[in-house]
């Protein structure tokens, strides 16, 4: 006791009714915390960590708010009837959640393989001097405003597709439930495409990161048992680094679900079920776009506030599956699992 | 220091020369690894002789600005012959590395057998056949054989560097090339891979890439010792170790340097 100064103060009463004597790890931690500067730095940063996830909650509760006068009235059958009359007060939601899911499955389907060739290319294949400028380009991709990807959609993507890429489709898969009818312009397919364009950036930079975060001794195991450069790719390097790939397409996948101006713009706003990716379709983030600011009646605004939490619960769901994958995948080992 | 003259002379190189870029790393080395016996190649850091190993199995071209001039040998033919493919060549050489190198995502038994299944080698019976030979003559068939389907990161990193012995035997090559196995295990781990390669002579021609000099004297028949990308002198290993001929070598067995 004779080391550490005693405040007089507390003196008498340790002598009468000698208290706990302070355990070492006790003592060490009020020397730790003496710096007033530190502890203050501390709580202002604690404070601004937890602000974070209370954004989210109150977000939720604020669309729960929102949305329950028509959670009240329509009950779940909401997410899976299709009537949507403003006039008649009648909501259902189900073309937009289908419109929202097949887009974006429809943009993974094109996006993925060409994502995952591009960071193949870039990190196993192309000559140094042009990974960088590819990548770069890439990336610049993801910097276009998405109502310049909408514009694009209308004005060269859809007259493309109308002359070059559905009549031959037509002509061969016409017979099939996903490419009847007769084809206007704005669609699923055009969304979909759009949503592709938009997205390889992010699912081709992540993968291409994790595909350089692969050992070289990897690959180098591979060829030296007599793989070539491809089967080297296919049986060590993409194994190594799935748990991160699949993260990179669910963070694709994140972002298509949520895309909203460049959709809106092409894909047409039919609030309608059709399997025919040349139909037009709706989406949930396009359907509270247009309609937010000129919704008729509280119904109606509650009906799109639950829109709005369905977003939210899909878009949750998406990411806490995506995280079971990549952990199931990962166990323990494949690189990019701990960046996700 | 010739070999006798009735070993069969399996991998030969002539007057080797490794670069990358205008840089030789090593020069005009000429060598002979007879059939049948274990060479070890000595020498410090930085001396050449991983990139020498990888030379000889066509690796160093892969490295950026690497090239080589000179011949190398197998069975008498020039692997760096414009007719040769040097996918089909690393399965006639199969190379181990320092490090452990398992596939993660596969079981024991993939692992092995990846190397036949690039190949094109299917057929479940004669994979099952060859996993379980490569794994015997690895010396881990005992350890594993209730557990192929287990993850290979399972294994201790000397299983995993034995794993991966296996997984270049399966493909049944004629010149193992070991780049220092033994660099990342413990004496035990260390141990069982050294008494491998006396094993493993009987069908194999090894050549063994060593930091360790006494290591180099328990295993090998041969020893080269490089220095600074020349090959300064190769002989039977109990010669080269008590009677050397050139000052450097001595030096450097002798702890000197290096």
């Amino acid at each position: 006791m004779t080391t550490l100064p005693v405040d007089p103060a507390t003196t008498p009463d340790a002598v009468s009714a000698p208290a706990p004597t302070p355990t070492p790890q006790a003592e060490w931690r009020t020397l730790r915390g003496r710096n007033v500067g530190d502890r203050l730095y501390r709580v202002t940063l604690t404070a601004l960590a937890l602000v974070l996830p209370l954004l989210l909650v109150t977000l939720l509760a604020e669309l729960v708010i929102g949305a329950w006068p028509a959670i009240q009235r329509f009950g779940l059958p909401f997410v899976w009837t299709s009537v949507w009359d403003p006039v008649a007060g009648v909501f259902g939601a189900a073309p937009m959640i289908f419109g929202t899911l097949a887009s974006s499955l429809l943009a993974l389907l094109i996006a993925v393989p060409l994502a995952l060739g591009v960071a193949i290319y870039l990190t196993e294949f192309s000559p140094k001097w042009l990974r960088q400028p590819i990548a770069f380009l890439v990336e610049l991709l993801a910097a276009i405003p998405s109502v310049v990807y909408g514009l694009w959609g209308i004005f060269v993507l859809i007259p493309f597709l109308r002359s070059y890429v559905v009549p031959p489709l037509r002509a061969a898969l016409g017979w099939t439930p996903f490419f009847s009818g007769v084809f206007y312009g704005n669609s699923l397919l055009a969304g979909g495409i759009i949503l592709a364009i938009m997205i390889v950036p992010y699912i081709a930079a992540v993968s291409r990161e994790v595909l350089l975060a692969v050992p070289a001794n990897q690959r180098e195991a591979a060829i030296g048992m007599g793989a070539t450069r491809w089967e080297a790719v296919w049986t060590a390097v993409v194994p190594y680094g799935r748990a991160g790939l699949i993260g990179a397409i669910i963070l694709g996948l994140g972002r298509a679900l949520g895309e909203t101006m460049a959709v809106t713009m092409v894909i047409g706003n039919r609030h309608d079920i059709s399997l025919s990716v040349l139909q037009p379709a709706y989406t949930m983030a396009a359907a509270i776009a247009n309609e937010f600011s000129e919704a008729v009646g509280d119904l109606h605004l509650a009906a799109m506030f639950e829109v709005g939490l369905v977003l939210f619960v899909i878009t949750v769901i998406v990411n806490a599956f995506a995280r079971l994958l990549i952990w199931r995948v990962a166990r323990g080992t494949a690189v990019g699992s701990r960046a996700l | 220091m010739a070999p006798p003259a009735d070993a069969r002379l399996r991998l030969e190189t002539v007057r080797l020369t490794a670069l990358f870029g205008r840089r030789a790393v090593l020069k005009d080395v000429t060598i002979i690894f007879p059939a049948h016996t274990v060479t070890a190649v000595i020498g410090p850091s930085g001396c050449g002789k991983s990139t020498f190993l990888r030379c000889l199995n066509r690796m160093h071209e892969l490295s950026e600005g690497g090239w080589v001039t000179g011949r190398v040998l197998l069975d008498g033919a020039d692997i760096y012959d414009s007719h040769v493919d040097p996918v089909q060549l690393r399965r006639r050489i199969g190379m181990v590395f320092q490090r452990p190198t398992p596939f993660p995502t596969m079981s024991i038994y993939d692992n092995v057998a990846a190397g036949l299944r690039v190949n094109g080698h299917r057929g479940r019976r004669e994979l099952d056949e060859v996993v379980e030979r490569a794994l015997r003559q690895a010396a881990l068939w005992d350890e594993v054989k209730d557990r192929l389907r287990a993850s290979a990161l399972a294994l201790s990193g000397g299983q995993q560097q034995r794993l991966c012995i296996a997984r270049a035997l399966a493909p049944q090559p004629e010149v193992l090339l070991l780049d220092e196995p033994t660099a990342s295990l413990d004496p035990a781990g260390t141990q069982r891979i050294e008494e491998l390669c006396h094993e493993l002579k009987r069908l194999y021609t090894i050549v063994i890439v060593t930091h360790n000099m006494q290591q180099a004297a328990r295993v090998s028949d041969y020893t080269a010792f490089f220095y600074l990308g020349d090959l300064i002198e190769v002989g039977r290993t109990e010669e080269l170790f008590t009677r050397p001929t050139k000052e450097q070598t001595e030096a450097y067995i002798t702890g000197r340097f290096g």
